[in-house]
């Protein structure tokens, strides 16, 4: 989630007064206040409008959502002199193979602009560029370099020059391995021979994309009025979008923008801020938004999200990086309307609500216990390591991990018994009998195959005999027939042998090939359970798969 | 209340004890032939209908401790030594021990005793008796002090009180207990009570079948219960709270005619991400933030290559006039399995098993994110998802269904804002009013899906309406629950005691 915090006293006196009616307006223009105090006010950006990540992006937008401005911001640019030229080297070709590059000139910096260049590089690094990911952008001083500037990758030992935040020249190895932030990022330049770079026509480094500036002519000050801007990365189009975000951005602080020649693969001229064209079909818009409009409505609403509009065909602003479908459109058509100002409906279309045929049996098996006076719990999905020891399982083969869960709870549960039991281990001094169930999800390896299926299972502070009763009445109180019997299979660790039955379903009653399928056990917990899990009370309980159940009872259903 | 009403509210056992209020509570026992406890209960019960008045009063009593018993039965340290002095007039102290069977205490304080009585005297460390015959017969007042007890505090003497603090100064002779004792005091009411002379079994108490059967209650009367004392509480079978609040937001949705689908909390990447135009470096895509299962899928339903080509191409290169992500995609990315981040994932497998429309759906259910646990998170929550596919469906139906749930879930001020899911657009923002916080609480998303989602899972550009709002603040809000991890505490004691879902 991208943040930005803006100068309050800046956006009063460039926006608007910040009272209640503008708060509204921003949170429905889809840039919802965070925060706000006497300083600042921070907003949340959503991930589709890198363009409004700087702060100037966000004020071109929202003035013309104010109806202050309209249509598509117009920017100048220079044609590119002679040696503005930035040459991509074949090297790069398999490192890092694009770049986009741009000038912008006679701007006035303080602190606070540099600051705003800043911070807006960061949060689109880390947004956009997915932390660094996609695409790296480079800010320097245009007065320091000698054009033009070649972009070309060598190998790391090769690269030597003063990287930002060092006092000693590095290497490009031992930028990765040493500096801060070369740590931080060596991960996207891991396993490749060559390193790129940028560096001038006096063989000058500028910088060693994505980690790291050079110290000496990569550092913007307040005494810099000219700067250079590149991106680099694997996607052109990104870089493209990219590098018209922060160029307008810029421009807008007061620069003017200034073409460069960029010679790789292509020969580009960039910036290139032509507008792409998009159709639109006003019959789209209203079918899809339930409104009337007129054209000129359209266009009205077109122009305040800062398109331009002319019979049927929509100019996108080069900076826009969402704009895919006519479907992107009519949401800024809805944005300009105001989504306070749709009339909610309900349409008269007649359809039949059904509710799951499983989760009514749930229900109703809930219901039945209920009546037992059983009360229902609900654990979470994942177990602990420690719930595991308690239960003395020592095959684990069996169970399923999570990767990298943030907390304790990283094995989904293979059962409900675990979670019964720890329930009634954190119940120790809770009035008794306590009685309790649950109807959920377990997981577990069956034949290395990945078995997720829903599951009964019943816990009392009571003997075998309450315990077959309270199975023996759920299943009188169904069409189902199920037969106890003395456990064929190894039965569950946690009872007590001689005091555990194993139980079968008569399934596919409906049709001719009945048979016997063991759905569960039930039984007295051993004490040595009991105590894992400090329970001073003897516990009986019953486990059974629900599967077979929910089909067989489903079937009957209909 | 009347004095008649009164007494028939005497139970058998506060009448039975009535004839003896003036005695003491061992008497009142005896002669009524109750237990204690039914005795002290009947009492309670007269003091609370102001038949009697209770005082409890505080008695020390003074009795013997361990060595006093032990002396009383044996005879005073200081009593048997002076008998063997009598005998042999004159001893060494390992004599003395010996022959009297002290202990090295015993000895010395005998000695202390004997001395300040003037019956011995020590010289060359022997011990000699200064005793006329005849003075060994005598009782000494200690002596007689123990044999008496045990003795009431008040009652005792002048003599006896200097005695009794000689012997608190040795060890464990004396033993002083406090005793609490109940006073009755009968009140003019019980006085009238008591002169009715009423018989134990003249009331009904408990209706038994020969009382219905022979009509035997037409004789007697009823008698009165205490109406207004409390009972035990007793705690019935319930479903849990969650799963209340669930069933009848599934109501609210059946009564719009929504069908329920239900899905597997594991799934593959691509139902939770791919199909739903989530391009594969999407930052909800990371370990970070969802859990992963790193097993292969060995599962029997393989997705169908039509569908999962047709996601490939939305992705690359787009439908329907889409310019698509513009990417290469790995079909390795989509298979990987985890636990499903949002019941989106249930509508997108939906889609495309539809067959008719319009068509709409709901699904409630669990979903999870790799989070730490506090107050505000937790790695599983619920969500309410629906979907509705229709020719004609439009963004102001999408908030008509919305406004009608959140109204009928008791949220009369709901505000619609932009949002952003790669899935949907329009996207909508959901935000409740919550009037004691004051502001607008974010309770989830919803929108239109998009063409490069419904295209290659539907097969064709439809407008499929489409939420996912969470459901825990929801109920939080409703069961005034400020933490996240109370709704999976399963306290038992909360679990009893919470209200039912009252709607």
């Amino acid at each position: 989630m991208a943040i930005i915090s803006i100068n309050k006293k800046l956006f009063e006196k460039e926006i608007s007064k910040l009272d209640e009616n503008i708060q509204d307006k921003i949170a429905i223009f889809g840039t919802p206040i965070e925060k706000i105090d006497e300083n600042e006010v921070q907003l949340e950006i959503f991930p589709n409008r890198p363009d409004m990540l700087p702060y100037q992006g966000f004020k071109r937008a929202f003035l013309g959502f104010l109806g202050k401005k309209r249509g598509i911001k117009k920017y100048k640019l220079q044609k590119p002199k002679k040696d503005y030229l930035v040459k991509v080297d074949s090297s790069v070709k398999n490192i890092r193979p694009y770049t986009a590059c741009a000038i912008v000139k006679g701007l006035n910096l303080n602190e606070q602009k540099i600051n705003e260049i800043i911070e807006m590089q960061e949060k689109l690094h880390l947004t956009f560029g997915r932390k660094r990911e996609r695409f790296a952008i480079g800010i320097y001083p245009l007065d320091k370099i000698k054009i033009p500037i070649t972009f070309k990758a060598l190998e790391p030992d090769k690269i030597k020059f003063i990287p930002l935040g060092a006092n000693k020249e590095m290497s490009g190895l031992e930028i990765l391995q040493k500096h801060p932030i070369g740590k931080e990022y060596a991960h996207l330049l891991a396993g490749k021979e060559k390193f790129p770079i940028f560096i001038d026509s006096n063989g000058e480094i500028l910088s060693m994309p994505p980690i790291i500036n050079s110290k000496k002519i990569g550092e913007i000050t307040p005494d810099t009025h000219d700067i250079f801007i590149e991106c680099s990365g694997f996607d052109f189009l990104i870089l493209n979008k990219c590098l018209n975000i922060i160029v307008t951005a810029v421009a807008d602080m007061g620069g003017k923008i200034q073409q460069m020649r960029v010679h790789g693969d292509k020969k580009r001229i960039l910036p290139d801020l032509t507008p792409e064209k998009m159709k639109i079909n006003l019959q789209n818009v209203n079918k899809l938004l339930g409104l009337q409009l007129k054209e000129k409505n359209l266009k009205n609403l077109l122009e305040k999200m800062g398109y331009n509009y002319k019979k049927g065909t929509v100019e996108v602003p080069a900076w826009r990086v969402d704009v895919l479908h006519e479907v992107d459109l009519i949401e800024d058509v809805a944005i300009a309307y105001g989504y306070d100002n749709f009339v909610p409906e309900i349409p008269k279309v007649s359809t039949i609500g059904q509710e799951n045929p499983k989760e009514i049996i749930k229900r109703k098996i809930s219901e039945i216990l209920n009546g037992l006076k059983m009360i229902e719990v609900s654990n979470y999905h994942l177990i602990t390591e420690k719930d595991i020891s308690k239960m003395e399982i020592k095959n684990k083969k069996e169970f399923i991990e999570v990767k990298d869960s943030k907390t304790d709870y990283k094995i989904l549960r293979p059962n409900l018994t675990f979670c019964l039991l720890k329930v009634l281990s954190e119940n120790i001094d809770v009035g008794f009998p306590q009685n309790i169930f649950e109807i959920g999800k377990v997981f577990f390896l069956k034949n290395e195959k990945i078995t997720e299926r829903e599951s009964l299972a019943v816990a009392i502070t009571g003997n075998f005999t309450e315990i077959r009763q309270i199975l023996e009445h759920l299943f009188r109180m169904t069409s189902l027939t199920i037969k106890i019997k003395e456990p064929e299979s190894e039965i569950p660790k946690h009872f007590i042998d001689g005091r555990t039955i194993e139980i079968t379903l008569n399934q596919n009653s409906m049709k001719k090939e009945s048979k016997e399928k063991s759905i569960g056990f039930l039984g007295e917990i051993h004490p040595k359970i009991l105590k894992n899990w400090k329970i001073k009370t003897p516990v009986s309980l019953f486990e059974i798969s629900l599967e077979e159940i929910l089909q067989e009872l489903a079937d009957y259903q209909r | 209340m009347n004095i008649k009403k009164i007494l028939e509210t005497l139970s058998p056992n506060e009448r039975k004890i009535l004839p003896y209020l003036d005695e003491k509570i061992e008497n009142i026992c005896k002669k009524s032939n109750l237990d204690k406890t039914s005795v002290l209960r009947a009492l309670r019960y007269l003091e609370n209908k102001k038949i009697i008045k209770s005082f409890i009063q505080e008695k020390k009593i003074i009795d013997v401790g361990v060595n006093g018993a032990f002396y009383r039965k044996k005879g005073l340290p200081e009593r048997r030594l002076f008998d063997i002095l009598d005998k042999k007039r004159i001893l060494n102290f390992q004599e003395a021990k010996k022959e009297a069977s002290l202990n090295d205490d015993e000895l010395k304080v005998s000695i202390g005793i004997l001395k300040r009585k003037d019956l011995i005297e020590i010289k060359k460390d022997k011990i000699i008796s200064k005793g006329k015959k005849g003075e060994i017969y005598r009782k000494m007042p200690e002596e007689s002090f123990i044999e008496a007890l045990p003795l009431d505090y008040d009652s005792l003497n002048q003599e006896q009180i200097s005695t009794l603090k000689d012997l608190k100064k040795r060890k464990e002779i004396i033993d002083i207990k406090t005793k609490k004792i109940i006073k009755i005091e009968i009140t003019n009411l019980g006085k009238e009570v008591i002169k009715q002379n009423l018989k134990p079994g003249d009331l009904i108490e408990q209706i038994t079948p020969d009382i219905i059967k022979k009509e035997l209650w037409k004789k007697k009367k009823f008698r009165r219960y205490n109406l207004t004392l409390p009972v035990p509480k007793i705690y019935g079978g319930k479903k849990h709270f969650v799963n209340q609040a669930i069933e009848y937001a599934k109501k609210i949705w059946l009564e719009m005619g929504f069908k329920e689908m239900t899905g597997d909390l594991i799934v593959s990447s691509f139902w939770n991400f791919d199909a739903l135009f989530t391009p594969q470096d999407h930052p909800a895509r990371e370990m970070q933030d969802t859990f992963f299962i790193p097993i292969l899928d060995k599962r029997d339903t393989p997705i169908e290559k039509k569908i999962i080509r047709a996601v490939q191409k939305a992705h690359e290169k787009g439908v329907a006039g889409s310019k698509g992500w513009q990417y290469k995609w790995d079909e390795d990315k989509s298979k990987k399995l985890i636990l499903r981040t949002h019941t989106t994932c249930i509508s997108s497998q939906t889609l495309t098993k539809l067959k008719e429309i319009p068509a709409k759906f709901f699904a409630i259910g669990k979903c999870f994110r790799n989070e730490t646990l506090d107050w505000s998170h937790g790695f599983e929550f619920n969500q309410t998802e629906g979907i509705v596919v229709d020719e004609n469906a439009n963004f102001r139906h999408l908030l008509g269904y919305l406004k009608q749930f959140f109204k009928k879930m008791g949220f009369e001020k709901i505000r619609f804002s932009p949002a952003y899911f790669p899935y949907t657009e329009p996207s909508v923002e959901i935000s409740t009013w919550h009037p004691e916080k004051k502001k607008w609480l974010e309770i989830g998303g919803a929108g239109i899906f998009r063409p490069e989602v419904t295209i290659p899972l539907f097969g064709k550009n439809i407008p499929v309406l489409a939420w996912g709002p969470g459901f825990d603040r929801i109920l939080m809000d409703y069961y005034k629950i400020n933490d996240i991890r109370e709704l999976y505490k399963n306290d038992l004691n909360f679990l009893r005691e919470v209200k039912f879902w009252m709607k």
